[in-house]
């Protein structure tokens, strides 16, 4: 793997928001309406005593978390979506660009973005509703990472679900973090769930990140389930990443025998 | 002395199902030389080119580049690779510099700021240098095209129509340039074009497709007379409405 080819694919996207920010509002505006709309429910449920307190004040840190694991899954996504809008890539794949270089690039711009993103919203949850997100320390790191890994994992798959069935399948990745929110606890815990959907939940990374936060936030937390979860979140994101990269070349290798690499369009596929 | 041919071909076949789209077809590009690939529309022409760069996989043969299986050594021979496509435009919502340096990086072209640099007054492209590629003319994306496909130096140059839609002016201009830098790099081109004038003018030898098959190739300044037309002009009708007339 060449780094200036990684680093090629992730200027690119540089080059692509600064010549128009409206491209920006991807990174920031969903993660502060969010960030708005719990913190003023937080504000208000405030009122009801202290139990309450501490159940939307693990839900706002857990929002925000989530997000960042969706901006990585999106940052991917849209940064494919720019080469499928833009036809490029027979200037891409006709170059000594690997696939994995290629998609380093993607996932390179989705950390720089899913990183502005986090930043915006721990600021304005602190400054504007006096709320610390990294209340949980150093865990924070591995927590992240692991939301990294799932987010660059599953938009590695969105983009190889796109490239088998062309630009009309972008739909299938928008909807893909409302639709994890579901079973990963966010909202509320795993143990809510009937039980078909507690077995989806448990093959979900994101999962062992939010009951741990909980069990932190709720402060019964011991390390021995701590670790369980971070090792169990860990290897699962790890595994989903190579899933999703093995996944990408057998749409790429299919590709390449369709020929649908030199004519990607909505208008082809 | 090398007798390596920059470019081999051996029996390549392109099939979709039913459909063969290239046909057991066998040539060879030595240094320095251009090559015309002719045909008419769906001859098989494209298809060829896009094998040769990678996008497509063949269904039989060899394709071997300065005396290396394409398959096995892709990234590597891609370096000394390039080309421009009539439908293969570089992404027009980044600016002209931005897109050759993207481009140089790729290649990894050592000291992409001045090879930019140079490359912009080369094609005169710098006054539209902070330009985004979507608002140039037919001619100036034609340049900024042939650009991109010399910023790495390559070796082997392959070009898909490169003058189609561009008035005689500036196709004759971008002709001119990409004789320049055969001249100078001795690189080895593989030319489609539909202009037949163009291609007596820059081709060192030609071969017509019919339905992905070599139907004729030889010296395109004396190919026409051999078989009876007046004119590659001619001939390209011939081959395009009557090709059993021609031997196929």
């Amino acid at each position: 793997m060449a780094l200036s080819r990684i680093y090629a694919v992730f200027l690119r996207q540089v080059y692509l928001i600064r010549g128009n920010p409206t491209r920006l509002a991807s990174v920031f505006l969903w993660l502060l309406i969010d960030v708005i709309q719990w913190g003023f429910v937080r504000k208000y449920l405030i009122s009801f005593g202290e139990e309450t307190f501490s159940f939307v004040t693990v839900i706002l840190g857990a929002i925000i978390f989530f997000e960042f694991a969706a901006r990585i899954q999106q940052g991917v996504m849209t940064s494919f979506l720019e080469d499928v809008w833009s036809q490029n890539f027979i200037n891409y794949f006709a170059s000594p660009l690997t696939l994995s270089e290629y998609l380093s690039g993607l996932v390179l711009t989705s950390i720089a973005t899913g990183l502005l993103g986090f930043g915006a919203m721990v600021l304005l949850a602190g400054l504007a509703f006096g709320y610390d997100v990294l209340r949980i320390g150093l865990l924070t790191i591995p927590f992240m990472g692991i939301l990294f890994l799932f987010g660059a994992a599953m938009g590695i798959f969105v983009s190889g679900v796109i490239f088998r069935f062309g630009p009309t399948a972008e739909w299938l990745g928008w909807p893909i973090p409302f639709l994890l929110s579901v079973f990963v606890g966010v909202y509320y815990p795993i143990a809510t769930l009937p039980e078909f959907f507690q077995f989806i939940a448990r093959l979900i990374p994101a999962s062992y990140v939010f009951e741990s936060m909980r069990a932190l936030l709720a402060g019964n937390a011991d390390s021995s389930l701590l670790w369980t979860n971070l090792i169990s979140g860990a290897a699962l994101a790890i595994a989903y990443l190579f899933g999703g990269y093995f996944f990408f070349i057998q749409i790429y290798r299919r590709n390449l025998r369709t020929g649908a690499i030199s004519r990607f369009s909505a208008e082809s596929i | 002395m090398n007798a390596t041919p920059t470019l081999n071909i051996h029996d390549l076949t392109k099939r979709y199902g039913e459909l063969t789209a290239v046909d057991h077809i066998s040539f060879a590009i030595d240094t320095g030389k251009i090559i015309g690939l002719l045909g008419p529309n769906g001859a098989g022409k494209s298809t060829t080119i896009n094998m040769i760069l990678g996008l497509l996989e063949p269904t039989e043969g060899t394709i071997e580049v300065f005396g290396k299986d394409l398959g096995k050594h892709r990234s590597k021979i891609a370096r000394q690779i390039n080309f421009a496509a009539v439908y293969a435009h570089v992404p027009l919502n980044l600016t002209i510099r931005q897109n050759l340096t993207v481009f140089a990086m790729i290649y990894g072209v050592s000291e992409v700021k001045n090879r930019v640099e140079d490359l912009l007054v080369e094609y005169d492209l710098e006054r539209f240098a902070d330009s985004k590629a979507g608002l140039l003319s037919s001619g100036e994306l034609s340049r900024l095209s042939l650009a991109k496909a010399v910023i790495n130096r390559p070796k082997l140059l392959l070009l898909d129509e490169p003058t189609a839609s561009l008035d005689p002016s500036v196709a004759q201009s971008v002709r001119e340039k990409i004789l320049a830098y055969v001249r100078s790099s001795g690189a080895a081109v593989l030319w489609t074009s539909h202009n037949m004038r163009e291609i007596e003018a820059v081709c060192d030898s030609v071969m017509f497709l019919s339905h992905g098959r070599i139907l004729l190739s030889g010296d395109p300044r004396k190919l026409a007379a051999e078989y009876g037309k007046n004119d590659l002009d001619e001939l390209f009708i011939a081959v395009a409405r009557e090709p059993l007339s021609l031997g196929e």
